[in-house]
Formats: structure tokens, sequence, C-alpha cells
């Protein structure tokens, strides 16, 4: 008789090059993406010891952290130190002979939108980045994460990690969302329930009917925040959907590689009796659009909420509330949704897809945003771009008073230009809400791309479903 | 990689949970494309005003902690970011051990890459070497990475758990890809296999 496995054992068990007596493993990547901001030192690493790059074939590169959004950045980058880090991108690229994708190529975008685009992201991969949110790989039923720098470097030259297993957390979202609430709504309720350090040692599993009925899209938005709960990975089991999404990628395999690829993928599930060292179920029905108050992803509430006290929480938490609430300039017992805004950011590789910009599009037709408002949509990829304008999306978001970016980062992170002024407040779809996160002072609430939208229609946090309401 | 035995020092104070990696080395330092340089930059924002001067308030401004290599955390240190511009700031600044009830994965695998050793104790065994450490010059805390022990000002001994592997690798300053590459035909024959078991790979 077989031991039942968990669909991350299963991945691992196909990955493992060597393991020690004491259980440390060698683990095989299967993909290496690598972007600008963490890369340098790795790729400086390996002329040092006269190394080079194991498997150059499967390791992608694209800068996405600094690139400039605006639609002069051909004209070369003003920043000088974003300037070097993108250059030296290109010059590591091209010399240990990597997939690139280039600042002015249509296909570039931020990293975790690129991959799956391009069919480099494939189900049962182990797929690594120096970057926490390569996460949202794992919508694929792939085993991926993020990585610090020398790991890059470890990988680069060796094309494996050294790992210690991770335990396994079943995340189930039953039945079906309300309208209004989406996969950003799921992946911070879930949060809001674990606390940012409650997936710490563990490798989450979102399964559940509510899961199942999430585009390809949705999956990654949920998969990518992963890393907010503190979990190594978070994983969604591959099945029709994800092999739609997959067939016919430029990287995808084709003809009798694909049937035998497919045939894999199909198992690729865990089993019925698989043991899980930590559950939690949420209802689907119960799961409310919901907006962040503080400066901790975990900070999570329904938009219909107020502010919460510090006396509200304990231990660590009632200072770190006292100096949220600070940071963040709001009184507890405030309504949410009387919290004015000054700015909206669309885009990230949490919610930087095409039907991110659909669900924000949907709520703007026919709208104008706050007049006063800063109000920009950054598109995940060059793709995701040209997608948007053929479908009309753009000319929605002008219309509305949008400004329609180039791909990459942006204010997500805020080391390209589009950054936050001290105390300027900004509705983000990003994944932090960090201090600073978005500029030094700024004040960051995280929500879906439609409550995004409402927001900007409103200038203050908005209950997407009464925009909704009126549109119907 | 400096190797890590024993350390003896002031620690410095910082109970705030949560304190997150754009916190320890904000994204304006991240443009290096060195991994030197970067202490001068640690906490930057909480250290920092907007002119560029100290905020006598912040606890690496004290003189008591200047010269701190310990620091004493809240729970879940190095949350977000996998920027290992983390550690290589708090590791540029002086500070070769941190301390808490629990640490966010890829900072943990990080900090010994760059011979800080993490260690995670149970919250009260955290809040008396916190004590220890408000206590500034008058509180040294000790380490012993070889027996796997904390010792608090006042003789207290802690033991703490930490992978053997890691264990290995800090008390000899190794690097681990010289390590890895010591196995290179296991990769190389588990490509081979690979290559027929999943050749779309």
């Amino acid at each position: 008789m077989t031991v039942a496995k968990t669909l991350y054992d299963k991945i691992w068990d196909a990955h493992v090059v060597h393991e020690d007596k004491d259980g440390t493993c060698l683990l095989y990547i299967d993909r290496h993406l690598v972007h600008e901001v963490t890369s340098p030192q790795a790729f400086e690493g390996l002329r040092m010891t006269g190394r080079t790059v194991r498997a150059p074939e499967k390791t992608i590169a694209v800068p996405d952290h600094n690139v400039p959004t605006t639609p002069d950045r051909e004209n070369g980058i003003e920043n000088p130190e974003s300037r070097i880090q993108v250059d030296a991108l290109d010059r590591n690229a091209r010399e240990f002979g990597v997939n690139y994708y280039p600042v002015n190529d249509i296909r570039q975008g931020i990293v975790h939108i690129v991959g799956p685009e391009q069919g480099w992201t494939l189900p049962g991969m182990t797929v690594v980045c120096g970057d926490s949110h390569t996460a949202t790989h794992g919508a694929f039923g792939a085993l991926a994460h993020g990585i610090g720098t020398s790991e890059v470097e470890h990988v680069l030259a060796t094309q494996t990690l050294i790992q210690q297993k991770s335990k396994n957390m079943k995340v189930e979202i039953t039945g079906s969302l309300r309208p209004g609430v989406t996969a950003k709504d799921i992946t911070l309720s879930v949060i809001g329930v674990t606390g940012t350090a409650g997936g710490t040692g563990y490798v989450i599993e979102y399964c559940g009917q509510a899961i199942r009925e999430l585009s390809m899209e949705g999956r990654m938005t949920v998969c990518n925040m992963a890393i907010e709960g503190g979990a190594r990975a978070g994983l969604i089991a591959p099945d029709e959907k994800t092999f739609e999404y997959v067939k016919g990628r430029p990287h995808a395999p084709k003809g009798a590689q694909w049937d035998a690829a497919l045939a894999w993928w199909k198992t690729l599930k865990s089993d019925d009796d698989a043991h899980w060292d930590k559950v939690i179920t949420l209802r689907g029905e119960d799961i409310a659009p919901v907006v962040t108050w503080g400066t901790s992803p975990e900070d999570v509430l329904p938009i219909t909420a107020n502010v919460p006290a510090a006396e509200d929480f304990a231990g660590g938490k009632v200072d770190a509330v006292r100096r949220a609430l600070d940071y963040m300039g709001l009184k507890p017992g405030q309504k949410l949704t009387d919290i004015e805004i000054d700015t909206v950011f669309i885009g990230s590789c949490t919610n930087g897809r095409i039907e991110d910009l659909r669900a924000a599009a949907a709520i703007l037709k026919g709208k104008k945003i706050k007049p006063g408002l800063r109000a920009m949509v950054v598109p995940g990829s060059g793709l995701v771009r040209a997608q948007a304008e053929d479908e009309g999306l753009a000319q929605i978001f002008i219309d509305a008073g949008f400004e329609w970016r180039l791909a990459g980062c942006s204010m997500c992170l805020a080391m390209n230009p589009d950054q936050l002024s001290p105390g300027e407040r900004c509705a983000a779809t990003s994944n932090r809400n960090f201090e600073g996160r978005q500029g030094r002072g700024g004040r960051t609430h995280l929500m879906s791309p439609g409550m995004a939208a409402a927001a900007a229609i409103t200038g203050r946090l908005t209950d997407v479903r009464e925009v909704m309401t009126e549109s119907a | 990689m400096d190797k890590f035995n024993t350390l003896t020092s002031i620690a410095a104070p910082m109970p705030l949970v949560n304190i997150d990696t754009d916190m320890i080395i904000p994204k304006q330092f991240l443009k290096t494309i060195q991994r030197s340089g970067l202490g001068k930059n640690l906490f930057d924002e909480m250290r920092f005003d907007d002119n560029g001067n100290e905020i006598p308030d912040f606890v690496l401004n004290q003189p008591a902690y200047r010269q701190a290599q310990i620091l004493v955390a809240g729970d879940n240190f190095g949350c977000g970011s996998s920027r290992e511009h983390a550690p290589w700031a708090l590791l540029d600044f002086g500070i070769r051990c941190v301390i808490s009830t629990s640490f966010a994965d890829i900072f943990y695998n990080n900090c010994f890459k760059n011979g800080i050793l993490p260690i995670v104790l149970p919250q009260d065994q955290v809040d008396v070497l916190m004590d220890d450490a408000r206590k500034g010059e008058n509180a040294r805390i000790s380490i012993d990475l070889e027996s796997q022990t904390v010792t608090s000002a006042d003789g207290q001994q802690f033991h703490f758990e930490i992978d053997p592997f890691k264990k290995h690798c800090l008390l000899n300053g190794l690097d681990d890809i010289g390590l890895t590459l010591e196995k290179v035909s296991s990769i190389d024959s588990f490509e081979k296999q690979a290559s027929q078991s999943r050749p779309w790979v």
C-alpha cells in the first residue's frame, strides 16, 4: 500500500536530487525567474568564482521593479541607479545566455505575469525567483517560492536548492462567492484569519468549490499572497482550467509531449486520505469585499466595518496597532467608508492581469474619477496592455480619468518614479501595506480591482456592491 | 562568509511585532549592485527624519546600542520581501544575531547565507532577553552556537533548535554552492532521468 500524499508531497518527491540523513534535501529547480533587483550580486558571484549558469534554457530574465511606466521610457531610464541595475541585467542575461525579455519587448512585464503568460510555468514544476511573490505560480500546481540572492546564485550555479521540507496546510473555501467578492477578498480574508505569521513553516494548498470556480487569473491572485500569510508557497491543484490556460502558450509542450505532460498533470492532486498538519476552512458566502486599514496585510476588515482600536488586540499587536493607526492617520471607530483617498493604483503581480483590468473597467465604464484624484492603471505585461487596448478597456480607463501606463511593478513597491508622498493615501490593488512601501510616509489600503475602481469614483473607500447596484 | 561560534554583546530591544524587510531596508536602497555598504541605511525610515537627521528615540541611535551585535525582536521578524539586502544591512551595521519568537521563512534562510544567526525561542524566554536588552550597557547576552544556548545577563540558559546542516555551515563559514557542487554527479543523473520522465521540462 502506498502512503497517501498531498500535492506538495508529490511535487517535492519528484524533485529530490539527494537527501541527507538529517532530512536536508537537494531539490531540483525546473524554472528560475530572474529580475534586476535581486540578481546582480548573484551573477557577480558567478564571475568571481569562475562558475557558469548550469541551465540557461531554464532561466528567464525580465526587468520589472525599476522600469519607468511612462510612455517616454523608450528614451532610457533617468534615475542613474535604476538604469545601472537594468543595464546590469541586460549584460548578465546576454553574457550568460539566459532567456530574456528586455524593457522594450512587448512581452516584458512583471516576472510573475510573464512566466505564466509565456508558458514557462507549468503544473508540477519547481519554480523559484529572487522575489517573495513567486508564490503566484502555485496557481498552476507548481511548487513556487521566493529566495534570497545567495540562493539565486546557488540556483544559477547548480539548478538546485538546499531545502528542508515544509508542513502541509489545507485552506478550503467552500461554496460560492457572492457578487462583488473576488479572489483578492479570499486571499486577504484568509490572512485576516491566519495572521501574517500563521503560514510560517507551511506550504498551503487552497481548495474547495470557491477556488475551483476561480479563473486562472483569480487563482494566481490567491496564491500570490500566500507569502503575506507567511507560507513558503501556495498551491492549487491543476484542472481543466489550468490545462486550457497553458495549452498553446509559447513554451508549453506540444504534440506527443503535451499528451505525456497532461497524463502526469492529471495525477497532481492530493490523495483523499492525505495528512494535513493544519486545516482552515472558510465559507465562500461569508467572505465580504475587504480592505486593509493598517500596515500589515493581516489588518483586514470587511468594507462595512469600522477602524478598530488598539485595545481590541492582545500581546505585541496592541503597540503595533497603535503605531499603525498613527501612521495611517486613522481614528478607532471611524467608518472605513469615510476614509478619503488621494490616489488609486491598479496593477502589480497580485492584480495586474487582464481579468483584473476587466473587473475595474466594468465599474468605471461611463463614469469619471473624482476630480483632483490621481489614478493610474499599470498593466502587468506588455501583452496584457495590448489585450486591454484591443478589448476597449484602455479607453474606459482613459475616459474615466486614469493614466494608462506601460508594464512594470510600479507603485506596488515604488522603486521607479511612481511613488506616494508623505501622508498621501492610496487605494491599491497591490499586496503590501507596510510603512513606506509605496513611498515614505505613504498610506496604503489594499483591495480588489473593483473596489479600487469604486474608490476612484467616490474618492473614498467604497463598497463596490453599491456602485455595482447603481450600474445595474 | 564569516564563521559564527560564540558571541557576547549588548542587545538592542525592538519589541514591535511584524518588523518587515521594507522597514529593515527601504526599497530606495535596493538599487545597489553590491552587497556591502547598506549598514548606514539599516532601518532608514525609523532611524532618520525626512532631512536625514537621526531620530534620537530610535533604539539604534541611542549611545548604548550603537555597538549592539544582537537584536531582540518582536514576533515574525523579517516578514515581507525576499530582499537579501535586509541581512546585508544588518550585518554591515554589525548585527550577528537576531532573537525572536518567530521569523519569516525567506529572511530566516537569508541570514544563514551571511553569517547571521537567527534564534527562535518561546515568548517567556524572549521576554527575559528583551528585559536584558532594555538595560543597555548593563546587560550582555551570550550565545554559543556549538552548544545551542543563549545565556541571559543573570546566567539563565536557554536552549535553541537549529537545523544541523545550517549549524555546520555557520560554524565553519562554509559556502554551500561549493558543497552542492560536490554532488554534481547526482544532479547530472537526476537531469538525465528527468529528461526521460518529464521531457517537456
